[in-house]
């Protein structure tokens, strides 16, 4: 039998919906963890990733640990994939870009309805905020791009099962969409 | 009796009137064309390009090249579809469209085409510009942020509504869409949701208020069938707003 393909999995400044989809697929899981290995993913838990074939990531690009995961992907994976609207083009998380960092944070922490002990976070275990959110493909090179908020868990099986039997990607009309 | 005159649209002919443009005959023959800023109740605009064709080796916009006699027009190939991608990349790096955040989702005719044209991903760096919301009207809002300058709202109101509610100011980058009011504000201009140009927006920029998700996903225009079939935005307003 062939070796299993390695996967690895990532919510960068997501909200995990994209994993969740992928959940969806529900007992068609059992496939595919005959034909994958988990590596370091939400799934495993393991914090560190190996040497995978493909890398899947949900989220955008928001603060320096993103940064630092997208690019440990983007070295050990051959194939990376960019799962959902915040990884593909910063998503929710990037309306916040129309407006400084600083207006951000003082509205959340200082000026905003019900702020008790008004503070700007600034514990130096909390990863600093970039100033702008970025889709990952602003900071790495990404093989394929799978849209959806989420996408559903038919075009997410539909495109790992045409990815991991080598065939051209193609969806069906209903499975792409932007929301 | 003069023979039917016709062009060749991806090798199909296609019969045409005198005054046609490619558009206006490929619409009659139910051949699609992609297009935004084309609706056929106005004076053919030219601005979005995403109707580019090739005719003759050249690059032309079928909403207003006139067609004529024996032009081989190429529509649907793998080069042009590129180059339409492109255009819908560019669009939606210059505004603000977070789709998932927007009550035209589903029904909106840019999201339609770029589906159509086959973009997953918006591939240029985004400007991530600082627009507004204008939700001063009782009935209508306008979100900035999702204009496509496509001056439909622009034609509809001038040409129709004889208001002239909206104008384009600045050049290039820096064009915009402008309530032609005291304030510059809509509540201040006599517009009114039963204007053309509250009927025409292809994107979510003109809203009609107290209508947002009312239907579910999907059920929404673009949710079954790709805009080839389905046809439009401004060909269902009317209905979907009663």
């Amino acid at each position: 039998m062939a070796e299993k393909i390695r996967l690895a999995t990532a919510s960068l400044a997501g909200c995990f919906g994209c994993h969740m989809s992928l959940l969806d697929i529900d007992e068609r899981f059992l496939e595919l963890v005959e034909l994958v290995e988990f590596d370091r993913s939400p799934f495993t838990d393991i914090k560190t990733i190996g040497e995978c074939d493909l890398g899947i990531i949900e989220g955008g690009v928001a603060n320096e640990e993103n940064v630092e995961v997208l690019r440990e992907f983007r070295k050990h994976c051959k194939v990376l994939v960019a799962m959902g609207a915040c990884a593909i083009n910063g998503g929710i998380p990037a309306m916040r870009n129309q407006f400084e960092l600083r207006e951000c944070l003082e509205e959340s922490y200082i000026d905003g309805v019900g702020v008790v002990n008004p503070h700007i976070p600034d514990d130096p275990e909390i990863p600093m905020l970039l100033n702008k959110v970025h889709p990952i493909y602003e900071v790495v090179k990404v093989d394929y791009f799978l849209p959806g908020c989420p996408p559903s868990a038919d075009a997410i099986w539909t495109f790992l099962t045409e990815l991991l039997a080598g065939e051209p990607i193609s969806f069906p009309y209903t499975q792409i969409h932007y929301d | 009796m003069s023979e039917n005159k016709a062009f060749t649209l991806d090798a199909k002919p296609i019969e045409f009137q005198d005054g046609d443009t490619i558009m206006d005959a490929a619409l009659r023959a139910g051949a699609y064309i992609p297009h935004l800023c084309h609706n056929p109740e106005f004076e053919p605009h030219g601005s979005c390009r995403v109707c580019v064709v090739g005719v003759n080796g050249r690059r032309v916009s079928a909403c207003t090249q006139p067609a004529t006699e024996g032009l081989e027009v190429e529509n649907n190939s793998e080069a042009i579809k590129q180059e339409r991608r492109a255009l819908l990349q560019m669009l939606f790096v210059e505004g603000n469209h977070v789709c998932p955040g927007c009550e035209k989702s589903g029904a909106c005719q840019l999201q339609a085409v770029a589906y159509y044209v086959g973009m997953l991903d918006p591939h240029f760096t985004h400007f991530f510009p600082r627009r507004l919301v204008d939700a001063s009207h009782a009935e209508v809002a306008i979100d900035f942020n999702r204009c496509i300058l496509c001056e439909l709202c622009v034609r509809a109101s001038c040409d129709v509504d004889k208001k002239n509610v909206f104008s384009i100011s600045g050049r290039g980058i820096g064009s915009h869409l402008v309530i032609n009011s005291p304030s510059g504000k809509l509540g201040d201009s006599d517009f009114s949701v039963n204007d053309k140009a509250a009927q025409v927006c292809p994107v979510g920029a003109i809203l009609h208020k107290h209508t947002g998700y009312d239907r579910p996903i999907g059920e929404r225009l673009y949710d079954r069938q790709p805009i080839s079939v389905v046809g439009d935005v401004a060909e269902h307003e009317g209905k979907d707003h009663g």
